[in-house]
């Protein structure tokens, strides 16, 4: 008997998994579609008619491409630094033995429980006391701090699961330090080094609430959207949005061909 | 480092190693000869592997030195010795494919064209079609056989194994163990084994050293530890011992001792103690050089042999020899095996018999010393 209630059933998982699909999905097609909107007013908030205007000219909105080159720029060094930073501490806590090793390991994720917003009131009275100007650097030395959690996070899991024999097997293949550790360490520590960077980099690049307390009169891309949304919305935010996204999955879908390419290229 | 004439014996001098006050190695010496099949024998925790380390360089000796040949290698680093291990779970390395993980020790020691060898290496161990692959994508077995291939590739003057074959099932650890005899014999390196399963060790090593709470109790050929065990924990650990307490009635070249009324004899050459007259002596005897008839036909026993009676509290058949187990007022649980040639339906439990043995095959230990010692052991490590 097929009954719609035994369809139902049968089909359950692939419905709730659709579901959930186009729940997380749907705003981002929202952003994509708006880009090609031609506004009548000065908000980007209902259909008109389709335009290519905005994609033609992504600058052409005063100040929107310096934030976001400014943005680009702090999210690029705090992940470099925070991954360098947080890799080192992941080795250190799982690695060696040292005191005091199980109070780092709690506070280490301190900012990541502390609410944004009172961190990010806090951070500002530090710098104001101890006299630094707000800028670039502030915003900078902030997005390390936040972001070091999130690497030390993701590399001491894969750290911890990694078979310290096959550090010894290549010491004892005639692999001295530093080529057991660029053959064998980081190698297998690699994946978790990359999602840190990844996570790294997408918290900086979007972070609101910690940088508008810690800019000054800098203004990096998320503040300038949040700026602009009390004026009115440009198109051009929705082709940044779209194109950042688009760029996000080519990077994705590249890592996995160079991936498939070296599982398949035959050695010398 | 494939030079062999640059070779030459393992000589440990007084090597020891201590982790704070715990003593995993007690001051040992050892020299292991050169081409030499040789097991390290003993349960966890006696220092075999501590030792095997040591000789890799991957843990430092607290005393002493260690020498390949006339060298000296005790405070070189493990990649500047000509030494290379096969671990415990392979330690295979994940990322790389069954043929880099088998070129690793080549290309880290600078030689560019690896495809000859890492091919000859994969034929020896027959895993050519999987050079490809990457190890989780093969069996136990498999994995076993790349271990072996990647640190044979480098051709070292020693090859140390640390329980290589403990990961895999009873029917492929037996193929594995005439397989590595068989590179052993091919390759005429030097095999340092180290291992808790005795079988293993006898069937596999020329020289067999017996270690047991951070020392070495016994060295020697397999056949030479099985007959004549000079310690407690040898004759329990390698095999089954049956020990009966006795006191010694007239020592001479042929020793006669009493053990609740019955009376043995043994060659006093085959005793690791001087047996004194009046003096208390463990005697021992294998399982399955004892023969065991009902006790009626005990008139038909040949003079001169040793003569214990008893009943059989328990029988297990496990097809090539049943295994007796005799309450006798000797001895609380001898153990006998009889070879299933002709099985004689009277030998049920229950049953009042006579055990009987050839004098010779006797040998005494020292009463000095726990009667037990190594049989836990055994059942943990079954």
């Amino acid at each position: 008997m097929r009954t719609p209630l035994t369809w139902l059933r049968r089909n359950l998982v692939v419905i709730a998994g659709l579901t959930t699909l186009a729940y997380m999905i749907l705003p981002n097609v929202v952003v994509t579609v708006f880009s090609f909107n031609n506004p009548s007013g000065r908000f980007n908030y209902a259909w008109q008619e389709f335009s290519l205007d905005a994609w033609k000219d992504p600058c052409g909105v005063a100040d929107m491409c310096g934030s976001l080159g400014l943005s680009l720029q702090i999210a690029l060094w705090s992940t470099l630094a925070a991954t360098a930073l947080g890799t080192a501490i992941a080795f250190a806590l799982v690695r060696y033995r040292f005191r005091a090793r199980g109070a780092v390991n709690s506070l280490i994720f301190l900012p990541m429980a502390m609410p944004e917003i009172v961190m990010a009131a806090s951070l500002l009275a530090l710098f104001l006391n101890m006299g630094i100007q707000l800028g670039f650097w502030t915003i900078l030395i902030a997005h390390i701090m936040f972001c070091l959690s999130f690497v030390v996070a993701a590399v001491k899991a894969r750290v911890l699961s990694m078979d310290p024999r096959l550090e010894e097997a290549a010491r004892d293949l005639y692999a001295g330090p530093v080529q057991t550790f660029l053959r064998v360490t980081l190698p297998i520590a690699a994946p978790g080094i990359a999602a840190g960077a990844l996570l790294s980099f997408a918290l900086s690049f979007d972070d609101f609430i910690i940088t508008n307390f810690n800019s000054g009169n800098t203004v990096t891309f998320p503040m300038f959207v949040w700026g602009s949304a009390q004026r009115g919305t440009p198109v051009q935010i929705n082709v940044i949005g779209t194109a950042m996204f688009v760029i996000a999955v080519l990077v994705v879908l590249a890592g996995q061909t160079v991936g498939n390419r070296r599982k398949k290229a035959q050695p010398k | 480092m494939t030079d062999k004439t640059a070779g030459g014996d393992v000589r440990l001098s007084g090597i020891s190693k201590h982790y704070g006050t715990f003593t995993a190695v007690h001051p040992l010496d050892l020299t292991i000869p050169q081409g030499s099949f040789f097991a390290l024998l003993g349960a966890s925790g006696c220092g075999k592997t501590t030792t095997l380390r040591m000789i890799a360089g991957l843990e430092e000796p607290s005393t002493g030195t260690v020498h390949l040949g006339d060298r000296e290698v005790t405070d070189l680093p493990p990649y500047k010795r000509p030494v290379n291990t096969v671990f415990q779970s392979y330690a295979l390395f994940p990322h790389l494919s069954i043929f880099e993980n088998i070129a690793f020790g080549l290309r880290r020691r600078g030689i560019k064209s690896v495809k000859k060898q890492v091919d000859d290496m994969l034929d020896l161990v027959q895993l050519g079609q999987f050079a490809q692959r990457k190890p989780h994508q093969l069996s136990g077995g498999q994995q076993q056989r790349v271990a072996v291939a990647r640190a044979l590739i480098n051709h070292p003057q020693v090859l140390l194994l640390d329980e290589p074959l403990g990961a895999l099932d009873l029917k492929l650890r037996r193929q594995m163990q005439l397989e590595l005899k068989r590179i052993q014999t091919e390759v005429g390196i030097t095999f340092v084994h180290v291992t808790h399963d005795q079988e293993e060790a006898m069937t596999m090593a020329d020289t067999v050293a017996v270690m047991n709470g951070g020392r070495v109790e016994q060295l020697g050929a397999p056949a030479e530890l099985y007959e004549n065990p000079r310690t407690t924990f040898v004759a329990n650990f390698l095999g089954t011992s049956n020990l009966i307490e006795a006191s010694v009635e007239s020592a001479g070249p042929d020793v006669v001792v009493s053990a609740s009324g019955t009376t043995l004899r043994l060659p006093a050459a085959r005793c690791s103690t001087t047996p004194r007259t009046g003096g208390k002596l463990l005697v021992g005897v294998r399982p399955e050089k004892v023969s065991l008839v009902p006790a009626a036909e005990e008139n038909a026993i040949a003079t001169g042999r040793n003569k214990i009676t008893g009943r059989i509290a328990a029988s297990s058949f496990i097809g090539v020899s049943t295994q007796f187990v005799i309450d006798s007022p000797v001895c609380p649980e001898l153990e006998v095996y009889v070879q299933n040639i002709e099985r004689d339906g009277r030998l049920v439990p229950g049953a009042e018999v006579v055990l009987h043995w050839n004098p010779e095959h006797t040998f005494g230990l020292d009463a000095d010393q726990d009667i037990d010692a190594g049989i836990e052991t055994v059942e943990e490590s079954a």
